[in-house]
């Protein structure tokens, strides 16, 4: 008897640039199922809102991702190495003596002293999209280099480095990525840090985030240079590209906008359930955990040693919110899964709202009027990346 | 209605802080959270058990 031909995980195409790759939600429609990567592993996809927080909590799942699942064609694995620092792929205690420290950096009233700052930053930014005038691209004008100040801001590390941070976290986060084009950008990276570091050290400070892992952790300096390159990278793309898919969403759905525009005070609601619906309509199979032991997830039995991957398409599920498949701005903030689950939640989820309740409030409010000067789905988006968002968003106000 | 935090499993993400600030607190010295009423009055309820909910770390508990 031979098994039934694992089907490859549906990945491109998709029909609209917010929504899932093309045959996805049906792939997924009948809970658990195999699939195929690009690279050639096979991976169990878990869709449910209970299946997805169990494989991303229970301790029988390992974040080691050596192997993993993943969607580039050609090419060597760059991202998810055992190496020092990459607490990614860490469990345990090994993962918590690396995480814990820098709770510290990321706590809510530590962040909200930095408001003033992200607002100043916004501004600024705005300012100068305004002087130059209609039409003006979004991305290039805000998305991108907002959460780049910022995120630079947190670690203490010069601004005038922005094109290189830029240029790693995209070695980094590409597809097809070459392991030894991310090298060279890191190692260069590493040369500015380690100026950076030196500094800390003379000044002693514990104010920022490197000047903490430099004077108040045991993190070895290999550690502290690859987690100040995570924390850069993963601060540039992960909020620009929100932000930007956040307003396209709101552009295609004029009385959402309305909501927002009526009651700004409510920014912090209403980032979370755009969170919770634009992550989970956009679907796709991400994020990938490896069994150490037999565990049953949503009545399958994933062995030991077999690949999970979670879809965040279980933000739409029912059993989360009522009619989970809408976005609805009223709704009061639900347990969303949008920066994740369980010890590896993502760090920077606190700063990532700061600066997208500030940037939608400020952007909305400054220009009531602001609309795509092409339609949402001719504009160019970034499929070559694991993170996804939109090239370029051109708009006129 | 007892309110606790496992604190060696705490990863300081915040949470609970978001979810029930006046209940909540992260700690100067490591950021890990705190509780700063133990026994809550009933119309605080909701927000811990969202609390209790949204812990990625899984480490908010309420006795009931």
């Amino acid at each position: 008897m031979t098994e039934a031909a694992v089907c490859p995980v549906p990945h491109e195409n998709r029909v609209h640039p917010l929504g899932a790759p093309a045959g996805f939600a049906e792939a997924i429609s009948d809970g658990p199922v195999k699939m195929l990567w690009p690279n050639g592993v096979e991976a169990w996809v878990i869709s449910s809102y209970a299946g997805v927080r169990k494989v991303l909590s229970d301790p029988r799942f390992s974040a080691n991702k050596d192997g993993q699942p993943e969607m580039r064609t050609e090419g060597e694995q760059v991202l998810g190495l055992p190496e020092p620092g990459n607490m990614n792929v860490m469990d345990g205690d090994a993962h918590l003596r690396l995480r814990r420290p820098l709770a510290r950096a990321f706590m809510v009233k530590r962040l909200n002293e930095m408001r003033p700052r992200i607002q100043e930053i916004v501004d600024e930014h705005l300012d100068a999209m305004e002087r130059a005038g209609a039409p003006a691209d979004l991305v290039s004008s805000v998305c991108l280099p907002v959460p780049s100040l910022v995120i630079a801001e947190l670690l203490g590390v010069p601004p005038e480095h922005q094109a290189l941070f830029q240029a790693t976290a995209r070695e980094m986060f590409g597809k097809n990525g070459s392991r030894a084009e991310y090298e060279a950008k890191a190692e260069e990276l590493d040369g500015v840090l380690l100026k950076v570091v030196q500094e800390k050290k003379a000044s002693g400070t514990t104010d920022d985030l490197i000047g903490l892992m430099v004077n108040d952790t045991d993190f070895q300096m290999d550690e502290l240079l690859f987690l100040a390159i995570g924390l850069l990278a993963a601060g540039h793309e992960t909020t620009s590209n929100f932000f930007g898919l956040f307003t396209l969403t709101l552009f295609e759905k004029p009385d959402q906008l309305a909501i927002l525009k009526r009651d700004p005070g409510r920014a912090d609601v209403i980032v979370e359930e755009l969170m919770r619906y634009t992550v989970g309509r956009l679907g796709g199979a991400g994020l990938a955990r490896r069994a150490v032991e037999d565990v049953e997830v949503d009545g399958v039995t994933i062995k030991a040693g077999e690949w999970v991957a979670v879809t965040f398409q279980a933000n739409l599920d029912e059993s989360l919110c009522p009619h989970a498949g809408e976005l609805d701005l009223e709704r009061r903030a639900v347990s969303h899964l949008g920066f994740g689950y369980g010890p590896h939640q993502c760090l920077g989820a606190n700063l990532a709202r700061a600066e997208l309740q500030i940037l939608l409030r400020t952007l909305f409010t400054r220009f009531p009027d602001v609309r795509p000067a092409v339609p949402v789905a001719e504009m160019d988006f970034r499929e070559d990346m694991i993170t996804y968002g939109a090239a370029t968003i051109p708009v006129v106000w | 209605m007892t309110v606790r935090i496992d604190q060696a499993k705490c990863i300081g993400s915040g949470q609970c802080v978001l979810a029930a600030p006046d209940v909540f607190d992260q700690s100067d010295d490591d950021g890990l959270g705190l509780v700063l009423i133990s026994e809550p009055p009933a119309e605080l309820l909701p927000g811990v058990r969202d609390a209790v909910d949204r812990c990625p770390a899984q480490v908010v508990t309420l006795e009931e």
